[in-house]
Protein backbone atom coordinates (compact mmCIF):
# COMPACT_ATOMS: atom_id res chain seq x y z
CA UNK A 1 0.00 0.00 0.00
CA UNK A 2 1.39 3.32 -0.81
CA UNK A 3 0.15 4.57 2.14
CA UNK A 4 -0.86 3.69 5.72
CA UNK A 5 -4.00 5.05 6.02
CA UNK A 6 -5.18 2.64 3.19
CA UNK A 7 -3.96 -0.56 5.10
CA UNK A 8 -6.27 1.53 8.34
CA UNK A 9 -9.30 1.52 6.02
CA UNK A 10 -8.54 -2.04 4.61
CA UNK A 11 -8.07 -3.68 8.24
CA UNK A 12 -11.32 -1.36 9.37
CA UNK A 13 -13.22 -3.21 6.36
CA UNK A 14 -12.69 -6.46 8.28
CA UNK A 15 -14.00 -5.06 11.29
CA UNK A 16 -16.67 -3.93 9.28
CA UNK A 17 -17.48 -7.63 7.54
CA UNK A 18 -16.98 -9.20 11.43
CA UNK A 19 -20.37 -7.04 11.64
CA UNK A 20 -18.53 -4.91 14.37
CA UNK A 21 -20.99 -2.03 15.21
CA UNK A 22 -18.59 -0.44 17.32
CA UNK A 23 -15.16 0.38 16.01
CA UNK A 24 -11.92 2.27 17.42
CA UNK A 25 -9.16 3.57 15.86
CA UNK A 26 -6.34 4.78 17.81
CA UNK A 27 -3.10 6.04 16.43
CA UNK A 28 -0.71 7.03 18.76
CA UNK A 29 2.72 8.28 18.04
CA UNK A 30 5.28 8.39 20.64
CA UNK A 31 8.89 9.97 19.62
CA UNK A 32 9.46 7.74 16.80
CA UNK A 33 7.16 4.51 17.49
CA UNK A 34 3.61 4.62 16.09
CA UNK A 35 1.41 2.20 17.46
CA UNK A 36 -1.82 1.59 15.24
CA UNK A 37 -4.64 -0.04 17.07
CA UNK A 38 -8.03 -1.11 15.63
CA UNK A 39 -10.43 -3.00 18.33
CA UNK A 40 -14.34 -4.25 17.19
CA UNK A 41 -16.93 -5.67 18.73
CA UNK A 42 -17.71 -7.58 15.92
CA UNK A 43 -18.26 -12.09 15.37
CA UNK A 44 -14.00 -12.41 16.39
CA UNK A 45 -12.05 -15.34 15.62
CA UNK A 46 -10.90 -18.65 16.81
CA UNK A 47 -7.71 -18.99 17.69
CA UNK A 48 -6.55 -21.52 14.76
CA UNK A 49 -8.25 -18.82 12.81
CA UNK A 50 -5.90 -16.25 13.63
CA UNK A 51 -2.65 -18.53 13.12
CA UNK A 52 -4.14 -18.85 9.44
CA UNK A 53 -4.37 -15.31 8.63
CA UNK A 54 -1.27 -14.32 10.08
CA UNK A 55 0.17 -16.73 7.83
CA UNK A 56 -1.51 -17.89 4.48
CA UNK A 57 1.01 -19.17 2.76
CA UNK A 58 2.24 -21.71 5.69
CA UNK A 59 -1.28 -23.24 6.34
CA UNK A 60 -2.05 -26.23 5.35
CA UNK A 61 -5.60 -25.52 5.34
CA UNK A 62 -6.13 -24.96 1.43
CA UNK A 63 -10.46 -24.68 1.79
CA UNK A 64 -9.66 -21.03 2.84
CA UNK A 65 -9.12 -17.90 0.26
CA UNK A 66 -6.32 -16.11 1.19
CA UNK A 67 -6.41 -12.71 2.40
CA UNK A 68 -3.84 -10.08 1.70
CA UNK A 69 -4.88 -7.27 4.06
CA UNK A 70 -3.67 -8.71 7.26
CA UNK A 71 -0.20 -9.58 5.48
CA UNK A 72 0.17 -6.19 3.82
CA UNK A 73 -0.26 -4.64 7.30
CA UNK A 74 2.21 -7.07 8.74
CA UNK A 75 4.75 -6.38 5.92
CA UNK A 76 3.97 -2.40 6.13
CA UNK A 77 4.93 -2.89 9.85
CA UNK A 78 7.72 -5.51 9.92
CA UNK A 79 10.21 -3.39 7.26
CA UNK A 80 10.47 -0.50 10.27
CA UNK A 81 11.23 -3.17 12.69
CA UNK A 82 8.36 -3.03 14.33
CA UNK A 83 5.38 -5.44 14.09
CA UNK A 84 1.64 -6.66 14.11
CA UNK A 85 -0.15 -8.68 16.95
CA UNK A 86 -4.13 -10.29 16.99
CA UNK A 87 -6.38 -10.82 19.99
CA UNK A 88 -9.64 -12.03 19.08
CA UNK A 89 -12.20 -13.87 21.22
CA UNK A 90 -14.47 -15.55 18.75
CA UNK A 91 -18.58 -14.70 19.63
CA UNK A 92 -18.79 -19.13 20.16
CA UNK A 93 -16.36 -19.19 23.18
CA UNK A 94 -17.36 -15.35 24.89
CA UNK A 95 -20.88 -14.42 23.56
CA UNK A 96 -20.82 -11.47 25.89
CA UNK A 97 -17.54 -10.00 24.65
CA UNK A 98 -16.34 -10.88 21.68
CA UNK A 99 -14.41 -9.18 19.25
CA UNK A 100 -10.99 -8.56 17.80
CA UNK A 101 -8.02 -6.15 18.65
CA UNK A 102 -5.16 -5.94 15.96
CA UNK A 103 -2.18 -4.02 16.70
CA UNK A 104 0.60 -3.24 14.67
CA UNK A 105 4.08 -1.05 15.47
CA UNK A 106 5.76 1.06 13.53
CA UNK A 107 9.71 2.73 13.21
CA UNK A 108 8.40 6.17 11.83
CA UNK A 109 12.39 6.82 11.15
CA UNK A 110 12.82 3.72 9.28
CA UNK A 111 13.87 3.94 5.87
CA UNK A 112 10.94 1.83 4.95
CA UNK A 113 8.24 3.41 6.95
CA UNK A 114 5.28 3.85 4.73
CA UNK A 115 4.10 7.65 5.02
CA UNK A 116 0.68 8.07 7.11
CA UNK A 117 -0.80 9.75 4.08
CA UNK A 118 -5.10 10.92 4.22
CA UNK A 119 -6.53 9.69 7.42
CA UNK A 120 -8.85 12.09 6.96
CA UNK A 121 -10.33 10.36 3.76
CA UNK A 122 -9.90 6.92 5.14
CA UNK A 123 -12.67 8.16 7.84
CA UNK A 124 -14.61 9.74 5.81
CA UNK A 125 -14.55 6.59 3.30
CA UNK A 126 -15.46 4.32 5.87
CA UNK A 127 -18.49 6.30 7.85
CA UNK A 128 -19.47 6.49 3.62
CA UNK A 129 -19.34 3.05 3.91
CA UNK A 130 -21.15 2.14 7.34
CA UNK A 131 -23.16 5.00 8.15
CA UNK A 132 -24.81 2.42 10.56
CA UNK A 133 -21.58 1.71 12.94
CA UNK A 134 -20.26 4.04 15.00
CA UNK A 135 -16.61 4.52 15.03
CA UNK A 136 -14.29 6.10 17.16
CA UNK A 137 -10.72 7.99 16.09
CA UNK A 138 -8.03 9.28 17.81
CA UNK A 139 -4.51 10.40 16.17
CA UNK A 140 -1.86 11.80 19.24
CA UNK A 141 1.07 13.03 17.99
CA UNK A 142 3.36 13.54 21.14
CA UNK A 143 0.41 15.24 22.85
CA UNK A 144 -1.17 17.36 19.78
CA UNK A 145 -4.44 15.06 19.48
CA UNK A 146 -6.86 14.46 16.70
CA UNK A 147 -10.19 13.20 17.69
CA UNK A 148 -13.89 12.03 15.88
CA UNK A 149 -16.32 10.11 17.90
CA UNK A 150 -19.49 9.42 15.46
CA UNK A 151 -21.71 8.77 18.73
CA UNK A 152 -21.33 12.15 19.58
CA UNK A 153 -22.59 13.59 15.82
CA UNK A 154 -25.53 11.15 16.14
CA UNK A 155 -27.12 12.63 18.96
CA UNK A 156 -27.00 16.04 16.74
CA UNK A 157 -28.13 14.29 13.84
CA UNK A 158 -31.07 12.26 15.33
CA UNK A 159 -32.72 10.27 12.24
CA UNK A 160 -30.40 12.18 9.63
CA UNK A 161 -28.11 9.72 8.29
CA UNK A 162 -24.32 10.02 8.66
CA UNK A 163 -23.60 9.37 5.13
CA UNK A 164 -25.17 12.53 3.72
CA UNK A 165 -22.75 14.36 1.35
CA UNK A 166 -23.00 17.74 3.50
CA UNK A 167 -22.83 15.75 6.87
CA UNK A 168 -19.49 13.56 5.31
CA UNK A 169 -17.94 17.28 4.16
CA UNK A 170 -18.42 18.37 8.06
CA UNK A 171 -16.21 15.59 9.48
CA UNK A 172 -13.82 16.03 6.87
CA UNK A 173 -13.33 19.91 7.51
CA UNK A 174 -13.60 18.68 11.26
CA UNK A 175 -10.73 16.10 11.12
CA UNK A 176 -8.45 18.42 9.05
CA UNK A 177 -9.12 21.47 11.12
CA UNK A 178 -7.63 19.31 13.82
CA UNK A 179 -4.59 18.44 12.06
CA UNK A 180 -3.63 21.60 11.45
CA UNK A 181 -1.33 23.11 14.07
CA UNK A 182 -3.08 25.82 16.24
CA UNK A 183 -2.38 29.41 15.39
CA UNK B 1 -13.38 25.97 14.58
CA UNK B 2 -15.97 23.48 13.06
CA UNK B 3 -19.06 22.99 16.12
CA UNK B 4 -21.79 20.62 16.67
CA UNK B 5 -23.73 23.85 16.06
CA UNK B 6 -22.81 23.93 12.69
CA UNK B 7 -23.71 20.31 12.67
CA UNK B 8 -27.10 21.09 13.85
CA UNK B 9 -27.80 23.88 11.10
CA UNK B 10 -26.57 21.32 8.40
CA UNK B 11 -29.01 18.34 10.27
CA UNK B 12 -31.94 20.81 10.02
CA UNK B 13 -31.42 21.77 6.29
CA UNK B 14 -31.05 18.05 5.67
CA UNK B 15 -34.56 16.99 7.16
CA UNK B 16 -36.15 17.36 4.16
CA UNK B 17 -33.81 16.02 1.48
CA UNK B 18 -33.92 12.76 3.92
CA UNK B 19 -37.24 11.81 2.12
CA UNK B 20 -36.04 12.45 -0.89
CA UNK B 21 -33.61 9.96 -0.86
CA UNK B 22 -35.82 6.78 0.13
CA UNK B 23 -36.98 6.55 -3.59
CA UNK B 24 -35.15 4.28 -5.34
CA UNK B 25 -31.83 5.14 -7.63
CA UNK B 26 -31.77 5.71 -11.30
CA UNK B 27 -28.26 5.06 -11.54
CA UNK B 28 -26.07 3.27 -9.00
CA UNK B 29 -22.24 3.57 -8.91
CA UNK B 30 -20.68 0.40 -6.99
CA UNK B 31 -16.55 1.13 -6.77
CA UNK B 32 -14.91 -2.44 -6.02
CA UNK B 33 -13.05 -1.36 -2.21
CA UNK B 34 -11.48 -5.02 -1.40
CA UNK B 35 -7.53 -5.10 -0.61
CA UNK B 36 -6.50 -5.02 -3.96
CA UNK B 37 -8.94 -2.33 -5.27
CA UNK B 38 -7.69 -0.34 -2.20
CA UNK B 39 -4.24 -1.25 -2.95
CA UNK B 40 -4.95 -0.13 -6.60
CA UNK B 41 -6.52 3.40 -5.71
CA UNK B 42 -9.75 3.14 -5.08
CA UNK B 43 -10.59 5.44 -2.18
CA UNK B 44 -9.61 8.80 -4.54
CA UNK B 45 -11.99 6.89 -7.38
CA UNK B 46 -14.77 6.93 -4.98
CA UNK B 47 -14.43 10.30 -3.69
CA UNK B 48 -14.43 11.62 -6.99
CA UNK B 49 -17.03 10.08 -7.60
CA UNK B 50 -19.20 10.85 -4.80
CA UNK B 51 -17.93 14.37 -5.49
CA UNK B 52 -18.56 14.61 -8.84
CA UNK B 53 -22.27 13.12 -8.09
CA UNK B 54 -22.78 15.43 -5.95
CA UNK B 55 -21.13 18.53 -7.84
CA UNK B 56 -23.60 17.66 -10.63
CA UNK B 57 -26.26 17.87 -8.38
CA UNK B 58 -27.73 14.43 -8.97
CA UNK B 59 -27.36 13.29 -5.09
CA UNK B 60 -31.39 12.16 -5.90
CA UNK B 61 -31.15 9.64 -8.63
CA UNK B 62 -27.36 8.68 -8.06
CA UNK B 63 -25.99 6.46 -5.35
CA UNK B 64 -22.60 5.59 -4.99
CA UNK B 65 -21.51 2.79 -2.88
CA UNK B 66 -18.30 0.45 -2.21
CA UNK B 67 -18.27 -3.23 -2.31
CA UNK B 68 -15.99 -5.79 -1.38
CA UNK B 69 -14.39 -7.99 -4.35
CA UNK B 70 -15.48 -7.57 -7.83
CA UNK B 71 -13.33 -10.85 -8.91
CA UNK B 72 -11.49 -8.83 -11.69
CA UNK B 73 -8.07 -8.10 -9.49
CA UNK B 74 -5.61 -6.79 -12.35
CA UNK B 75 -8.22 -4.33 -13.73
CA UNK B 76 -8.83 -2.97 -10.33
CA UNK B 77 -10.44 -0.11 -9.35
CA UNK B 78 -13.51 -1.18 -10.60
CA UNK B 79 -16.64 0.42 -11.10
CA UNK B 80 -19.89 -0.82 -11.44
CA UNK B 81 -22.97 1.36 -13.14
CA UNK B 82 -26.18 -0.43 -13.00
CA UNK B 83 -28.65 1.78 -14.46
CA UNK B 84 -32.64 0.64 -14.36
CA UNK B 85 -33.99 -1.38 -17.81
CA UNK B 86 -29.76 -0.87 -18.91
CA UNK B 87 -27.13 -3.87 -19.12
CA UNK B 88 -24.38 -3.15 -16.21
CA UNK B 89 -21.70 -1.40 -16.81
CA UNK B 90 -17.98 -2.12 -16.14
CA UNK B 91 -15.02 -0.02 -15.98
CA UNK B 92 -11.58 -0.77 -15.17
CA UNK B 93 -8.33 0.75 -14.19
CA UNK B 94 -10.03 3.82 -12.87
CA UNK B 95 -8.46 6.80 -11.58
CA UNK B 96 -9.91 10.59 -10.27
CA UNK B 97 -9.38 11.97 -13.92
CA UNK B 98 -11.49 8.58 -15.04
CA UNK B 99 -14.19 9.45 -13.02
CA UNK B 100 -15.18 13.02 -13.85
CA UNK B 101 -15.45 11.87 -17.27
CA UNK B 102 -17.64 8.75 -16.63
CA UNK B 103 -19.73 11.06 -14.92
CA UNK B 104 -19.93 13.53 -17.45
CA UNK B 105 -20.55 12.15 -20.58
CA UNK B 106 -22.09 8.38 -19.22
CA UNK B 107 -24.12 9.39 -16.05
CA UNK B 108 -25.22 13.14 -17.08
CA UNK B 109 -24.87 12.49 -20.82
CA UNK B 110 -25.89 8.69 -21.07
CA UNK B 111 -23.32 7.76 -23.17
CA UNK B 112 -20.68 4.70 -22.02
CA UNK B 113 -16.81 5.59 -21.94
CA UNK B 114 -16.06 2.38 -23.91
CA UNK B 115 -12.67 2.96 -23.65
CA UNK B 116 -12.34 2.54 -20.05
CA UNK B 117 -14.54 -0.28 -20.18
CA UNK B 118 -13.80 -4.28 -19.17
CA UNK B 119 -15.40 -4.99 -22.53
CA UNK B 120 -13.25 -2.77 -24.39
CA UNK B 121 -10.15 -3.83 -22.21
CA UNK B 122 -10.45 -7.30 -22.65
CA UNK B 123 -11.43 -7.20 -26.11
CA UNK B 124 -8.22 -8.79 -28.40
N1 LIG C 1 -11.54 -7.91 12.78
C1 LIG C 1 -11.82 -9.14 12.34
N2 LIG C 1 -12.87 -9.83 12.85
C2 LIG C 1 -13.17 -11.08 12.40
N3 LIG C 1 -12.47 -11.72 11.44
C3 LIG C 1 -11.42 -11.08 10.89
C4 LIG C 1 -11.03 -9.78 11.32
N4 LIG C 1 -9.94 -9.41 10.60
C5 LIG C 1 -9.66 -10.44 9.79
N5 LIG C 1 -10.54 -11.45 9.94
C6 LIG C 1 -10.55 -12.74 9.23
O1 LIG C 1 -9.34 -12.88 8.57
C7 LIG C 1 -9.53 -13.05 7.17
C8 LIG C 1 -8.37 -12.47 6.40
O2 LIG C 1 -8.36 -11.04 6.47
P1 LIG C 1 -7.56 -10.23 5.38
O3 LIG C 1 -6.12 -10.63 5.44
O4 LIG C 1 -7.85 -8.82 5.59
O5 LIG C 1 -8.13 -10.74 3.99
P2 LIG C 1 -9.64 -10.63 3.42
O6 LIG C 1 -10.29 -9.50 4.17
O7 LIG C 1 -9.46 -10.32 1.98
O8 LIG C 1 -10.27 -11.96 3.67
C9 LIG C 1 -10.88 -12.43 6.91
O9 LIG C 1 -11.48 -12.99 5.76
C10 LIG C 1 -11.64 -12.81 8.18
O10 LIG C 1 -12.10 -14.13 8.11
S1 LIG D 1 -9.37 -9.90 -4.51
FE1 LIG D 1 -9.00 -8.60 -6.19
S2 LIG D 1 -10.91 -8.32 -7.14
FE2 LIG D 1 -11.26 -9.68 -5.48
MG1 LIG E 1 -9.43 -7.66 4.65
Amino acid sequence: MKELSLNVLDITKNSVKAGATLIDISLVEVGSLLTLTITDNGCGMKPEVVETVMNPFYTTRTTRKVGMGVPLLMLAAEQTGGGVTIESRHKEEHPENHGTVVTATFHTDHIDFTPIGDLVSTMETLIMGSPEIDFTFTHDMNGHRVELDTRQLREVLGEVPLDSYEIIQWIGDFLREQYQPAE
Amino acid sequence: MKSLAELAAIRDKMKDKVVLREGTSDTRIVVGMATCGIAAGARPVLSAFVEGVNNAGLNSTVTVSQTGCIGICQYEPVVEVFQAGKEKVTYVKMTAEKAAKVIEEHIKGGKVVEEYTYTYATKA
